[in-house]
């Protein structure tokens, strides 16, 4: 998601869109009316498939292998790969969290804090995911006759990541546990999230659990206790009724 | 260069419901008054888009309506034996940023504290004995009583429209309310919210176990609703994005649905956005404010005289500004010394998770408050005695939110992904229903904040050094009230039933709640108190400091409806008062 | 700390508030009822010091400074050129003055009213602001063309009250068709930008806005609203159903919101009782329109949570859509203004929320807009003509030249 900064967008097209900074960064005074101006939103940038902006070719088709095997397409729906995960953290990782942006990144950074003192590391989800797969991949390599993640049968996928989650498999150099819950972290963020930041394709995750998104309307549902919904799922760019064709 | 401004009768640090309610009562008492907020303007048509405004990665995960925390954070330990370090990312709690502050993300749960509160160390004393208070424990008096808040906190509601059912009016108790609280000298503006499936469980359970259910208070609103001030608000549409998130539609109360309206229309008031005060200026005998310093988007310095300061901003931050402004003496916990800082205090929680089966929840379909509570264990509502513990907790149930990056439940023993988890995460979405409590925390003496020695923000001032640890008392607390949640989890059907309570020191890392109370608590001795029963600094008369950093320890509740109060009832004195004689309203 | 302060400013203000005498104050009020300084002042400008650039349909006009300044205000008028000024349309050098300048509407104010605004002008704190009156392009640059036109259009003549209607009604009529100019916005202009006065106050299209019908048709005008309820909109903003936004958001807050209720009440008396215009209902949109249906699903999700998705809306809050005039006018103009760019309500004492529409250009594309907007004309017995795609693609892009 990139951050977005408040402006004024009059086109639903990327193309003509007017971006106009208001008010944000800057000092103002406010008084006598509500400050308001036309048009002035701040929507995120809506993530469209196609190309990687943080991952080598390499790196996303290992994350696709990895993220198809957390979340597995199935006969219960599309899985995190079919969802768009791996686009959802590509397109995380370029932005603002993938760099730490908004967070205090002011050293000292001591090398053993408490756990409960939370990340106290200057490397950043970029830093990480990159470190994190060129471990794997060496790992990989060493021990399956060069092949890559990617070209590991399931059932050796699936073993080597349970190995990194219970931290019976160390990766050259990097904390395999701690990488593996990055990308089951971001997974089911991408998996779960509103489609606009490339994951959740065709709203799969909602549909799998019954979220509805988006509607910021319920009260038929309170109305009626213990009662199925029944209306489908909207996400913020809207579900295919909306469409009006000509 | 710092230039100077023309001066101003009132400036008041920070633009949340604090400050916005004193601003406008302050420059309708004829005051010209200037509030200076770090963050920036929020409106409910532009920041909260209802086509924006329904994104739970961008507010709920990656924060983006939160302070962020390079602009400023705190650091952490539990105990003074540990090193501080940064919460480089906000964790167990979230503080807000900008023009509503944490109005604009709370939940909107509204509570009243019990009278017992308001003397809670005379009440623990008289019932069971001195012996009876936890080890190391700096509970004491709030310095004011239930009876003198009561018009203050009626009439908080009524600028909020809180939804809810009185359970005492004048002394009369009322059927569907809560029997425990404190007499109210009306009903609430507005009926309850609707309950949903898991709250008419609860509602059973708990009445069948011989305990009091009541809707929760709600700044959700049930209706339409049109304040005190005028303002109007709408009814809430159960749209299950309330906490974390501003409100589209007009329906949570917020300073921007309540207050700002009404407070940008008088003439002699002005906000200043994106401005950060950095410092209470003090007259060379520091026993007088002139005003503040503050410092802009652009980095330019100005200094705003006035004769009055409030300071609205954060309880913690308000704490920090005392600090690095020099009014009050520093808390130092080794000598048991000073005020600044002491008797920091937090919630603590417990609950029981139920797994349902044949259950249609429909946990979307929420708001932040929406829930039935009870409140048999809360406060000195039960006998202590056997226990072994001060303090209580409310218990409640209801979804505020389905929202399935955060809430995505799975049972006990699923593994965290692959094919079995997704069919158990499937199967499970509808049928999970949990019983909270939301428990006091008491004072202690190695609980505090100081400024931290080595880490700074970027206009090179230390942070706030929060100490902090949960105590056995607080454990005690946690443990019982789950087993309290068990029980009415089970008694509602759950065929499966996981308990939760305090374990392990405090973490920064895991959110538990933004219910960040003391450090300039209010109080009847100078020695123990920075403030005196009206929010006016012992010290330093012209400054008063608003918010939960009053507390002197936290009850069992959300904190918002105390504060609010609170401030109605300084706002009280400062005008009834602190305007026609100012000076100290209690001799020191 | 206050006291001192406040007695002072109250020796001050004393002495002049004596001196204002009857006149001045009259001519204040009926200043306030024209709501000259809506026109007459510029964004972030001195009040009454002009500037204000006009969108017209013949290029953009700016507006007169009316302070007494001598160099680029009105500091050299006497009454008697003012006079002319207001009832002729011409300045005392003799050019001719635009009709932006509603002069045809303030013809039928009467002498005396017209001398005592002249006279609150002059008490004005004399503001240098010098404005560039000649912005038309050719042939309207051509002031002296004005002469032909009024000879025209120029039918405004001292009011004269009508002896069958009772005296509220009159003064009603005084206020709205002299200083009130309601029809400036509200009637249809004809092809050289006179008011056509067939279709008085039929609705138009000014400023990118739909000034709504105003008869008292029932189903696009307020017809159906009682007196207080045209009363509470004038004087607040907002009644039972509607808010005031836009430009009669601006009417309201300087001019309607500071006006005598009873003036106000007048004023309803008058739009009640002076007759009903509008054509008859449409046969509504088939509900199985493949317009319908997309509408109804982005009204589902996007709007119910406000107006509820039984149009019903929410008082003083959310305008009320079902059976509501202003969504069902021939000119679907604002309401594809509204929901493209937003809109803020009226902020009034009476009405201080001052609620707003959120943005959805960014988010619906033009046919998704005229979609939604054809679904809200036709649902709940509303009924009116679809709107095609292309007339929202024209307010997007006349939003997009517009915005800052």
């Amino acid at each position: 998601m990139t951050r977005p900064t408040r402006r004024t967008l009059l086109s639903a097209s990327a193309t003509a869109a007017l971006a106009v900074p208001v008010t944000s960064g800057k000092a103002a005074t406010i008084a006598g009316v509500l400050p308001w101006a036309p048009n002035a939103v701040t929507p995120p940038e809506a993530v469209t498939p196609g190309g990687w902006r943080y991952f080598t070719p390499e790196e996303a088709e290992a994350i696709d292998a990895i993220v198809a095997r957390l979340i597995p397409a199935d006969d219960l729906g599309p899985g995190a790969k079919e969802a768009g995960c791996t686009v959802f953290i590509d397109r995380q990782l370029a932005g603002p969290y993938g760099g730490h942006d908004t967070l205090y990144m002011e050293g000292p950074f001591p090398a053993d804090p408490l756990p409960q003192q939370g990340v106290q590391s200057q490397v950043t989800p970029r830093q990480h995911y990159r470190a994190g797969l060129a471990a794997l991949a060496a790992y990989c390599k060493a021990t399956f006759a060069g092949k890559g993640f990617a070209a590991l049968d399931t059932e050796a996928q699936d073993k080597l990541l349970a190995g990194l989650e219970s931290n019976a498999v160390k990766l050259p150099g990097a904390d395999g546990r701690a990488f593996f819950a990055a990308v089951l972290g971001n997974t089911m963020e991408g998996f779960f999230a509103d489609p606009v930041h490339g994951g959740n394709r065709d709203l799969a995750g909602w549909k799998l659990i019954g979220f509805p998104g988006a509607r910021y309307d319920y009260r038929d549902v309170i109305a009626k206790p213990n009662q199925a919904y029944a209306l489908p799922p909207v996400g913020l760019q809207g579900r295919p009724d909306w469409r009006n064709k000509p | 260069m710092t230039r100077r401004l023309p001066r101003k009768d009132v400036v008041v640090v920070g633009l949340g419901w604090t400050g916005s309610i004193v601003a406008l009562e302050l420059a309708r008492a004829g005051l010209s008054v200037v509030a200076i907020e770090r963050g920036p303007w929020r409106d409910t048509a532009t920041d909260f888009n209802i086509g924006t405004a329904p994104d739970e990665l961008r507010y709920a995960v990656r924060n983006d309506a939160f302070l962020p925390p390079k602009v400023e954070t705190l650091t952490a330990r539990n105990n003074i034996s540990q090193r501080a370090l940064p919460m480089r990312r906000w964790g167990s709690f979230l503080p807000g940023h900008g023009v509503g502050g944490a109005g604009i993300h709370w939940n909107g749960q509204t509570w009243r504290f019990l009278p017992d509160d308001f003397r809670l160390r005379s009440k623990i004393v008289e019932r069971y004995g001195e012996a009876f208070l936890p080890a190391d424990s700096t509970i004491q008096d709030w310095g004011v009583t239930y009876s003198e808040l009561e018009p203050h906190y009626d009439r908080f509601e009524h600028v909020l429209g809180i939804s809810g059912k009185a359970g005492n009016i004048g002394g009369k108790l009322q059927d569907g309310g809560n029997p425990f609280e404190g007499a109210r000298s009306r009903e609430f503006p507005t009926e309850p919210m609707a309950p949903s499936h898991a709250q008419n469980l609860f509602a059973k359970a708990a009445a069948e176990r011989g305990l009091h259910p009541f809707p929760r208070p709600s700044a959700n609103l049930s209706t339409a609703y049109t304040n005190t001030y005028g303002c109007k608000m709408a009814p809430c549409t159960y749209c299950g994005f309330c906490e974390r998130f501003g409100c589209a539609n007009y329906s949570k109360a917020s300073p921007q649905t309540c207050v700002l309206p009404v407070l940008v229309r008088e003439p002699n008031f002005e906000a200043r956005t994106e401005c950060e005060v950095t410092k209470v200026n003090l007259a060379p005998d520091g026993k007088q404010a002139t005003g503040v310093t503050y410092v802009d988007a652009a980095g330019e310095e100005f200094e705003q005289p006035a004769d009055l300061v409030i300071v609205c901003a954060y309880a913690i931050f308000n704490v920090r500004l005392l600090l690095l402004s020099g009014i009050g003496k520093p808390y130092d916990p080794q000598r048991n010394e000073g005020v600044v800082g002491r008797n920091y205090a937090y919630q603590c929680g417990a609950g029981a998770t139920g797994f349902f089966e044949d259950t249609k929840f429909n946990p979307f379909a929420g708001a932040g408050s929406n829930a039935t509570a009870a409140d048999d264990y809360n406060s000195d509502n039960f006998d202590h005695g056997p226990h072994g513990f001060v303090g209580g907790a409310s218990m409640s149930c209801g979804h505020s939110n389905g929202r399935p990056i955060l809430y995505h439940p799975t049972p006990p023993g699923t593994p965290a992904w692959g094919s079995k988890w997704k069919r158990a995460v499937r199967d499970t979405y509808q049928r999970v229903a949990g019983v909270g409590a939301q428990g006091s925390v008491m004072s202690y003496r190695g609980n505090y904040l100081d400024l931290d020695p080595t880490y700074k923000d970027p206009l090179g001032r230390p942070l706030m050094r929060m100490t902090f640890d949960f105590q056995d008392n607080e454990r005690k607390l946690s443990a019982w009230m789950a087993l309290r949640c068990e029980e009415v989890a089970k008694a509602m059907g759950a065929k499966q039933v996981l308990t939760g309570k305090l374990t392990g020191p405090w973490s920064t890392v895991p959110y538990q709640t933004t219910h960040n109370t003391g450090g300039a608590v209010m109080g009847s001795d100078p020695k123990t108190s920075v403030l005196n029963r009206y929010l006016q600094s012992w010290d330093v008369p012209n400054v008063f400091v608003m918010g939960a950093s009053a507390f002197p320890q936290n009850a069992g509740y959300n904190p918002t409806g105390t504060v609010g109060a609170l401030t109605y009832w300084a706002l009280e004195a400062i005008i009834g008062k602190y305007l026609k004689s100012p000076g100290a309203l209690v001799p020191a | 700390m206050r006291a001192a302060g406040l007695v002072l400013l109250a020796l001050l203000l004393a002495p002049v508030a004596r001196a204002e005498d009857a006149q001045v104050a009259r001519g204040r009020a009926l200043a306030t009822a024209g709501d000259c300084v809506a026109c007459h002042t510029a964004p972030g400008g001195g009040d009454f010091a002009g500037g204000l650039a006009l969108e017209t349909p013949f290029g953009i006009i700016r507006t007169a400074n009316l302070t007494p300044d001598k160099t680029t205000g009105i500091g050299t008028w006497s009454a008697e050129d003012f006079r002319v000024a207001m009832r002729e349309g011409v300045r005392p050098d003799g050019m001719h003055l635009y009709p932006a300048f509603p002069y045809p509407y303030y013809a039928r104010v009467a002498p005396a009213d017209v001398d005592a605004i002249f006279a609150y002008l002059r008490t004005l704190k004399p503001v240098a602001n010098a404005v560039d009156r000649d912005t038309l392009p050719f042939p309207y640059s051509i002031r002296g063309l004005m002469r032909g036109w009024n000879l025209l259009f120029l039918g405004g003549q001292p009011f004269t009250p009508d002896p069958k209607r009772s005296a509220e009604f009159n003064r009603g009529a005084y206020l709205a068709e002299g200083l009130g100019h309601c029809g400036a916005c509200h009637t249809p202009l004809e092809r050289f930008g006179s008011s056509n006065n067939a279709a008085y106050l039929q609705a138009n299209r000014i400023a990118g806005w739909t000034a709504p019908n105003i008869t008292a048709d029932a189903r696009l005008g307020i017809g159906a609203w009682s007196i207080e309820e045209i009363v509470a909109y004038l004087h607040t903003g907002a009644n039972s159903t509607s808010l005031a936004s836009g430009p009669m958001a601006e009417v309201v807050t300087h001019s309607t919101s500071q006006m005598p209720v009873e003036d106000l009440r007048a004023i309803a008396v008058y739009l009640k009782e002076r007759g009903a215009a509008g054509a008859p209902a449409p046969a509504p949109v088939a509900p199985n329109d493949p317009a319908m249906q997309a509408g109804q699903a982005i009204f589902v999700d996007t709007c119910g949570a406000c107006h509820g998705r039984d149009g019903a809306g929410v008082s003083g809050v959310f305008p009320r859509l079902a059976g509501n005039p202003v969504v069902v006018q021939d000119d679907p103009g604002s309401l594809a203004r509204v929901v493209l760019g937003g809109a803020r309500a009226a902020a009034t004492s009476g009405a201080p929320t001052s609620p707003a529409m959120p943005a959805f250009g960014y988010r619906l594309d033009d046919r998704q807009v005229a979609a939604v907007l054809t679904y809200i004309r036709n649902a709940w017995g509303n009924a009116a003509a679809a709107v095609p795609p292309a007339a929202v693609g024209e307010m997007r892009s006349a939003l997009v030249a517009r915005a800052p």
